[in-house]
């Protein structure tokens, strides 16, 4: 699962360095040649994918607090199983990615540092709470939903470790989404109570959901070097707008109301969304969302009582090196 | 306080029979047997693999990309050792 919202770069980070290298760069990219680790690169461009790629990353592992919530409650035991593997896959999703981020030069550990200080960022929409189960059913649905539209073209990106990762995931990913859409289905054909617990979920995902694709295109300042590094394929309009036109069948098909009753279908067939309250998102990316300090100290306090397993693992790999060594030199 | 860097390991999976191991990608591990057992559960949760291989990144050598012209320039003369450089009657048929 992942976010458009992050993939701007800084402004005055895209001085030119040398020219002639980067315009045998750009040469290369236009070509739709991949660009590999060792291969030079404008230091904006490494920038840039270093934060985009561990960002992404963060965002899968912070990910997993919200659905891990409702392991040990799910309705059944086929639930619980599917939940636990879809859980495993978002942790080995950003080990992937984090593995990519690595190849531009920076230590996983450094890029787990700069989450964990709450200097890097992760996905808004894993600040919000998951109140019931039909929350699970509807961040499957809707939230992997909304990252596979913005997954897909990943997978062409121009930087060849990013692409790689991305297709693994994806692949992965489509499991993700049915799972979720199964779990709406079962409430939606249950009880009337399950039916409106289904509904209330909707509710409060979809508006959190739209903001995933980032800022509307006319204040994405950033989107013109991604999009000429080919990092980026299509604008967050562009995404939001094909999510929200594959979503709105599949609502009318659950007998769910997509909360935006002024939604409605132009003459291309686009379903027109209303003004989205882009404050609340500027208020949770800067830290004020209803869990940010909530998953925050849930990932500090996991990685600070997982030290003793490091270190011991380390201890234990030492030793038995020196031990080797000793048995050699006798 | 920083975290210390743990080894870097480099992942190959042999994915059926008669198959060779190809490389799929990296993780961190403190010693070998956890590197396969990090391997096992990141890389093969589909039943993706039959075997796997994991080989301490700093113990490759590569070759250098930026001199990739140089390095493979005998390969791009020598269109001798291609089977479509010879000429062979087509009264031979299929060869």
């Amino acid at each position: 699962m992942y976010t458009q919202a992050l993939n701007s770069s800084d402004g005055d980070d895209r001085g030119v360095e040398d020219v002639a290298r980067a315009s045998q760069f750009q040469a290369r990219i236009d070509a739709d040649e991949r660009i590999e680790p060792n291969d030079w690169m404008p230091a904006a461009y490494r920038k840039t994918l270093t934060r985009q790629i561990s960002q992404h990353a963060h965002s899968e592992i912070v990910g997993m607090l919200p659905e891990g919530n409702w392991i040990t409650r799910a309705p059944s035991l086929r639930r619980k199983a599917a939940l636990l593997a879809k859980v495993q896959d978002e942790c080995g999703h950003g080990l992937y990615l984090y593995a990519a981020a690595e190849t531009l030069g920076t230590s996983r550990e450094e890029l787990v540092d700069a989450m964990l200080s709450g200097k890097a960022k992760y996905s808004s929409i894993f600040n919000y709470p998951t109140l019931t189960w039909a929350d699970i059913g509807t961040i499957g649905w809707l939230v992997d939903g909304a990252a596979i539209m913005n997954q897909i073209p990943l997978c062409r990106c121009s930087y060849g470790p990013y692409a790689r990762a991305m297709i693994r995931v994806c692949k992965e990913e489509s499991f993700h989404q049915r799972q979720g859409f199964e779990i709406m289905v079962t409430l939606c054909r249950g009880t009337a109570e399950q039916k409106a617990m289904a509904q209330n979920a909707l509710d409060r995902w979809w508006w959190p959901v739209l903001m995933m694709f980032g800022p509307p295109d006319q204040v994405s300042q950033h989107s013109d070097t991604s999009t000429k590094w080919k990092i980026k394929r299509f604008s967050n309009d562009e995404l939001r707008q094909k999510f929200i036109d594959a979503t709105v069948p599949q609502a009318e098909f659950l007998g769910l109301t997509i909360p935006d009753p002024g939604m409605k279908q132009n003459e291309n067939g686009n379903w027109v969304h209303s003004p989205i309250d882009w404050d609340e998102f500027k208020q949770v990316l800067a830290g004020n969302g209803p869990c940010n300090r909530d998953r925050l100290a849930a990932r500090r306090k996991a990685h600070e009582e997982g030290a003793w397993v490091r270190e011991a693992a380390m201890a234990y790999a030492e030793k038995r090196k020196s031990r080797q060594l000793a048995q050699a030199a006798e | 306080m920083a975290t210390p860097n743990v080894p870097l390991w480099e992942v190959f999976i042999r994915s059926r029979n008669g198959l060779a191991h190809k490389h799929v990608g990296s993780l961190h591990a403190a010693d070998s047997t956890l590197a396969l057992q990090a391997a096992r559960d990141i890389y093969t949760r589909r039943g993706e693999g039959l075997s796997i291989w994991v080989v301490p990144s700093n113990a490759i050598t590569a070759s250098d990309p930026s001199e990739k012209g140089m390095m493979f320039e005998p390969a791009e003369s020598k269109i001798y050792r291609h089977p479509t450089f010879y000429d062979v009657p087509d009264e031979v048929g299929h060869m």
